[in-house]
């Protein structure tokens, strides 16, 4: 299946599971096409690897079109490697040379522990969102389409913050590991919309509690995440949280 | 925990302590800075002694210096509670790391360049601070002036005060923005006028700070 004639030298972590300690393997592959993506470039090594007799890499992937988040990979130094506002399926091997040495790891922080190889454990994404990333809505015949006027600009921005796919990339990439880009944008989202009005102020401490316990570090504005992020989340969606963290604490009367 | 306690002790809570003590300690440095520009009038630091006295009596300012050193205080011990977490939220570190590509090197070496100024900071008050002091306390007269160019003939001194306040620029050139956005304040309209200030306010503050033991030392002042 190998049409192209890039040759590459791959180190990759293999690490056999949570508690275990990994190293970097280095790997050949040849005949690689500029055209493949990364992740068609990795079922090339583990198609050599499976017939060779040998354990094949683990590594998360699912829609490989750039929407499902799911992807990850810290490529020579960066997450999702060396291009803007691209997932790993959609990175192509034309953004490497003939010839190049490419360390793949996986994302690291103490809060995204490694399953096997470059798989990690992002479910503490999953938990802050369930701590408060949620709108109560009726039941009962639905609404009109129309019926909450919402301003485009609003729309727009509120949009924007919804584009987050939860891959990780920010705080694979933070200097301190930590998941605010993920967490304002997830707050964001709802805050800008009326119908995220009812839970505003509960939702923002309930999801920074949350954050703050599964050990994410804490923001430096660096600006890293934003750099590095797939879908281009703004840092003013960092700066909104906090503004709404703060009204929450000091203006509402509602413990949390 | 009240819900107030935790707004302190919470990741964005320090982070505001943080951004609140920088902008105070930045409001401090305005009156240093202003303060030291005095001695550019070149009337043998006639009008700069009486400005020294007067920041050395007043009972306003005595009270005010208290204030400082709190938030100096305050703002070294949150970022060492924040930089031991940072640490401790990711323990196996990357075998290759680009950060250089996505953030300025100041940005990342904010408690280095903090521990500069801190190392700088003891020397410049062993300098100047303490013997104002000694003197207010033992009603001595104390020329703050004369006192400066002392300090100032060794051009070691001179180097190590121009290294001092050069850390203060590059920890002001991410400090300054960086404690808007931790206080919330980002704004399309808004962040792009204090992002300008903080450049401006980054390299004109330690650029006047540095001329002062620079034209001491060559004689410019006398």
């Amino acid at each position: 299946m190998s049409t192209g004639n890039m040759n590459l030298t791959l180190k990759v972590w293999r690490q056999k599971n949570k508690n275990s300690a990994g190293k970097l393997v280095d790997y050949q592959l040849s005949g690689i096409s500029p055209d493949m993506s990364f992740l068609e470039m990795f079922d090339v090594l583990n198609e050599q690897l499976i017939t060779k007799g040998e354990e094949p890499v683990v590594f998360d992937h699912d829609c490989r079109e750039g929407i499902c988040g799911m992807c990850s990979m810290f490529i020579n130094g960066q997450p999702h490697g060396p291009k803007d506002l691209v997932t790993t399926c959609q990175l192509h091997m034309r953004s490497f040379k003939d010839g190049d040495t490419i360390v793949v790891e996986p994302w690291r922080a103490k809060a995204f522990p490694v399953i096997k190889d470059l798989a990690v454990d992002r479910s503490a994404f999953d938990r802050i969102i369930a701590a408060g990333g949620f709108v109560s809505v009726n039941t009962g015949n639905a609404q009109d389409a129309n019926a909450l006027p919402i301003p485009k600009v609003q729309a727009d921005a509120a949009f924007e913050a919804a584009a987050c796919i939860g891959c990780g990339a920010c705080v694979a990439t933070c200097k301190n590991a930590s998941a605010m880009l993920f967490v304002s944008a997830k707050v964001s989202q709802l805050a800008l919309l009326p119908q995220g009005q009812p839970e505003r102020y509960r939702r923002v401490q309930s999801m920074v509690a949350q954050m703050d316990e599964e050990g994410f570090g804490n923001c430096t504005n660096t600006g890293a995440c934003e750099a590095e992020c797939p879908k281009g989340i703004s840092l003013e969606n960092i700066a909104r949280m906090n503004r709404d963290y703060f009204t929450a604490k000091f203006a509402s009367e509602e413990e949390v | 925990m009240s819900s107030l306690s935790k707004a302190f002790t919470s990741s964005i809570g320090k982070k505001f302590v943080m951004g609140l003590t920088g902008l105070f300690l930045i409001s401090f440095l305005i009156i240093h800075v202003s303060i030291n520009a005095l001695i550019f009038l070149n009337d043998g630091g006639e009008t700069f002694n009486v400005a020294a006295d007067f920041m050395g009596h007043n009972i306003i300012v005595r009270i005010l210096e208290i204030g400082l050193f709190l938030g100096i205080i305050l703002h070294i011990v949150q970022s060492l509670i924040l930089t031991q977490q940072n640490n401790a939220a990711r323990p196996q570190k990357y075998a290759y790391n680009k950060p250089e590509a996505n953030s300025k090197w100041y940005s990342r070496s904010m408690g280095l360049l903090g521990t500069l100024i801190l190392m700088f900071l003891v020397m410049h008050l062993y300098h100047f601070w303490w013997p104002t002091k000694v003197a207010v306390y033992t009603h001595q007269e104390h020329n703050t002036f004369q006192n400066i160019v002392m300090i100032f003939q060794s051009p070691i001194v001179v180097a190590v005060y121009i290294l001092g306040v050069v850390s203060l620029g590059y920890h002001l050139l991410h400090g300054f923005q960086s404690a808007f956005q931790s206080m919330g304040w980002n704004h399309k309209k808004w962040t792009p006028v204090v992002r300008t200030i903080g450049v401006w306010f980054s390299i004109i503050v330690p650029l006047v700070f540095a001329l002062m033991p620079i034209a001491v030392h060559f004689g410019w002042i006398s």
